[in-house]
């Protein structure tokens, strides 16, 4: 394949910005520079002391201290059923909130850009408004007669509202992205909308649905302000693990409470990086 | 053989195609020529099934296939952007059909290495999409669209977002692989040159309708319209008539039915070369010399000249056969 | 694929009913218990002074939040998108920390840190600065809470538009801080809005770390959302929901607000 190019001089000059370019460089590097070392301090201070302190100070009692607060029976158990309801939380989002962004992004309706914004309600609620309104409703006295107050189903419920937006808003975009002309050339070659949806649209929507899922499941394990109220923080049974670490920071245990936290942390860190994980999976058959 | 009858189909106000009748020839390779906006892709994917037409009937091998979901068509369809299964192996891309069947395992293997063999990507099978070139990714899509031996291939401007080397590379490609596999071929295309250059009949296509039907070399030589002569090739315009740069002689003295030119630059375009002169009226035109001539009638800018068409218009304003003194340069 | 009318009728129930459910009915009562038994008796609620003061200490704390961490967002996110520095990563992952972690350790921290037996506690009680249990601890706590959506609104908006018109500038004998101030300001003032109002809403909204570190005393450290919380604990329901229908008006101007900048984020101009 011979290349026979009409074109004019090689544009080959393209080694670097012109000279005038590169003496005004300098000038932000060095103002950059300071800039981003006292962001990078203010991040310091404000982010890694106090949650360094967590990690450091629940050792305070020594290591025996330390596992005896994180295995105490109301710890685990506050433990366990933060991580299972926080995945049911995760799951049910999964499912529901791909429907809605699927709605949302394929359907016509009157008063969809309403239903669209209203999807970030959550985000822009405080949590104990949310928590209040929830008891509200879905309490004793309320409208239809449903009482879940004080039982695992109204932190379910809870968790629900506050982590709607996450799956929806990281599958909207993609959603919006897809080339619909994969849906076309699966439909040339046969294949039925079930088909479609399970071979071509679901396996490139996985990753946004799992990035979604994962920061719900880290938003749910730490919520505090919309259970409180409407759990009624019963040991054994409706308990997380945010709301024990409050009862040991209010008996002033701090140690103990370190201690839990720390546990709490490594879970949350976990989570983040297999996001970060998951995003990089996702670019890799992009282009 | 395609047959379309009276389609018409609209989008909200916008008329895309105008009551447009065409007949595809079994085992023929045709295209659909024109510009942007003409309908000629509403028209690919009105017979392919993926759009229905608001009036008229589109038949294939004898049967109404007017109300058949494009699943169930038997056509294959090439993207101008590939449409490739990014998430899946070129293997699995091919074969997607063939599962789509329920194919036994082993003719789905079977098929799909012979097919990637005729596209000359032997060996990519586990390969994705993006670890191809766009060519490449063209040929893959071919080779999916063929693996359920369609009864109609049908492709949507498939060189389009390729560079003009690939590009020319894979028509005369693809020319080759129909004269190989005969099957009933639609292109769609806005570039004359490919389809004079691989096409066995052109349908060309402005403002939803068609304008004309027939072969590369009726078309250039007796176009019907002024607006296929100017899409098929170069046109200037003498009088009242058009002609194409080659057909028109040019000479030192007046002769009868010539105009006065002057002349404003010359261009050698190695064995060719363009003469730029300004009529009477102001027109500037275009007129195609061999080198030879220009040589012989040794013109230079400011001379003034004579134009005059060598070909006898057959209408007012279209191409015609050759006048009598044509010989006579 | 096109979805037959009667599964995209269904689906479209689906979605909207579970919508309704969880979030239109739960909101749209909050204001109907609310004003249920009229508008004066709403207004007195929450001209109360210890109303007045929550609601003024909230506005306080995030009026200082909030510009801080415009700040930070803003250099950061020039560093991130612009710079090359080693431990970009690292630095990333920091900046998501607040997302990902409860509140109530997030005030657990800052005790650990500030408190009287924090690591800083002697220094600060010899200084006479009391943190924990008065506004700066609160301000340190909604500053944790808050900080990352300038950061993370920009940085995005940073890398789409590219830095060739900074070096247009550049050429045109711009020094750094003028391109910054009248090329790159302006490309990014969107997306720094659109920070700028999760940041607010997120100041107004928290709980759980200012439920940890303020001691909730009222008319000193009491915000409002704790005050919601002290009245439904003191059975004066009428209060919380006055007071929370406050919370939720701001809250639904704040989505008024996101919904109008949303779709500008992008764009590199104008």
């Amino acid at each position: 394949m011979t290349a026979t190019s009409l074109t004019g001089p090689r544009a080959g000059a393209a080694g670097g910005p012109p000279p005038a370019a590169r003496s005004a460089r300098p000038a932000w590097r060095s103002s950059g520079a300071l800039g981003v070392g006292v962001a990078t301090l203010w991040l310091s201070i404000i982010v890694l002391l106090p949650l360094s302190a967590v990690v450091v100070r629940s050792l305070d009692g020594g290591v025996g201290a330390f596992w005896d607060a994180v295995t105490s029976r109301q710890a685990l158990a506050a433990l366990r059923f933060t991580v299972l309801v926080s995945l049911a939380t995760a799951a049910i989002n999964v499912v529901g909130g791909t429907l809605i962004a699927w709605v949302l992004v394929r359907d016509r309706f009157a008063g969809k850009r309403i239903v669209n914004a209203l999807i970030d309600l959550p985000f822009a609620l405080p949590t104990i408004v949310a928590g209040l309104t929830l008891l509200t409703l879905y309490g004793p006295r309320g409208p239809f007669g449903i009482d879940i107050a004080f039982t695992q189903a109204a932190v379910l419920l809870a968790l629900l509202f506050v982590t709607l937006p996450f799956v929806i808003r990281s599958v909207q975009p993609v959603l919006i992205e897809l080339d619909r002309e994969m849906e076309e050339a699966a439909l040339s070659l046969g294949a039925r909308n079930a088909t479609i949806f399970r071979r071509i649209v679901l396996p490139n929507l996985g990753p946004a649905i799992l990035s979604g899922a994962a920061l719900a499941f880290a938003r749910a394990i730490g919520e505090f302000g919309s259970i409180v109220l409407i759990s009624g923080n019963i040991p054994f049974r409706t308990q997380v693990s945010s709301v024990y670490v409050f009862k040991l920071i209010e008996s002033d245990a701090p140690t103990s409470a370190a201690a839990v936290s720390t546990v709490l942390l490594l879970v949350s860190l976990g989570v983040l990086l297999g996001i970060r994980g998951l995003g990089r999976w996702g670019v890799r058959h992009d282009r | 053989m395609i047959s379309v009858t009276g389609v018409t189909k609209r989008f909200g106000d916008y008329v895309a195609l105008d009551d447009v009748s065409i007949e595809v020839p079994d085992g023929s390779l045709t295209a659909l020529l024109g510009p942007s906006g003409s309908g000629k892709s509403t028209l690919l994917r009105i017979i392919g099934g993926l759009e229905s037409p608001d009036v008229g009937r589109v038949e294939i091998h004898g049967e109404d296939t007017t109300a058949v979901p494009a699943q169930r068509r038997g056509i294959g369809f090439v993207f101008q952007h590939y449409a490739a299964f990014k998430h899946m192996t070129v293997r699995d891309n091919v074969a997607f059909g063939l599962t789509v069947r329920k194919r036994p395992k082993a003719e789905i293997a079977a098929k799909v290495d012979e097919l990637l063999e005729i596209v000359g990507l032997a060996g990519y099978q586990t390969r994705y999409p993006s670890q191809l070139s766009g060519g490449q990714r063209q040929r893959m899509a071919l080779a999916r669209a063929l693996a359920v031996e369609p009864k109609v291939l049908l492709l949507d401007e498939p060189f389009g977002a390729l560079d003009a080397k690939v590009r020319a590379d894979l028509r005369e490609w693809l020319r080759k692989l129909h004269d190989e596999v005969h099957v009933t071929t639609l292109l769609v295309t806005h570039d004359q040159e490919e389809a004079m250059s691989i096409a066995d009949q052109i349908a060309v296509m402005d403002h939803s309708r068609i304008e004309q039907v027939g072969t590369p070399r009726d078309l250039y030589d007796r176009p019907a319209t002024p607006f296929v002569m100017r899409f098929l090739g170069p046109v200037t315009q003498l009088g009242e008539a058009l002609v194409r740069p080659h057909d028109i002689a040019l000479s030192l003295d007046a002769r009868p039915g010539s105009f006065e030119a002057q002349v404003a630059r010359v261009v050698h375009l190695g064995f060719e070369v363009r003469a730029e002169l300004v009529l009477g009226d102001g027109e500037e035109i275009a007129v195609q010399l061999t080198r030879a001539e220009a040589d012989e009638l040794e013109i230079a800018i400011g001379d003034i000249v004579h134009v005059r068409s060598t070909v006898l218009p057959r209408a007012l304003t279209t191409g015609g056969v050759p006048a009598p003194d044509a010989l006579s340069a | 694929m096109t979805v037959d009318r009667p599964w995209r009728i269904g689906l479209r129930v689906l979605a909207l009913g579970y919508l309704a459910l969880l979030l239109l009915v739960p909101v749209g009562l909050i204001f109907y218990r609310t004003f249920e038994h009229g508008v004066g008796a709403v207004w007195d609620s929450i001209t109360t002074p210890a109303a007045i003061h929550a609601f003024q200490l909230t506005l306080e704390v995030m009026a200082i939040a909030v510009p801080l961490n415009t700040l930070f967002g803003v250099v950061m996110a020039m560093a991130l998108a612009r710079g090359r520095f080693p431990g970009k990563a690292i630095v990333n992952a920091i900046i998501d920390l607040p997302f990902a972690i409860s509140p109530v350790v997030i005030g657990l921290s800052l005790i650990l840190v500030y408190g009287v037996n924090g690591w800083l506690g002697g220094a600060l009680t010899n200084a006479g600065i009391q943190v924990i249990f008065s506004v700066p601890g609160i301000v340190l706590a909604t500053i944790f809470v808050s900080l990352p959506f300038v950061v993370r609104e920009v940085t995005p908006v940073l890398r789409e538009i590219g830095d060739e018109q900074e070096q247009a500038a550049a050429t045109l004998g711009a020094g750094a801080w003028t391109t910054f101030r009248r090329i790159t300001l302006p490309a990014i003032r969107w997306g720094v809005a659109y920070g700028v109002v999760l940041s607010v809403a997120r100041c107004i909204g928290e709980f759980g770390a200012v439920s940890v570190v303020s001691g909730k005393i009222s008319g000193e450290t009491e915000t409002l959302t704790l005050l919601v919380e002290k009245r439904f604990s003191n059975f004066d329901l009428a209060g919380a929901y006055a007071a929370s229908a406050l919370l939720a008006l701001i809250a639904l101007g704040t989505l008024l607000a996101m919904t109008m900048i949303k779709p500008r984020r992008e764009e590199g101009d104008a």
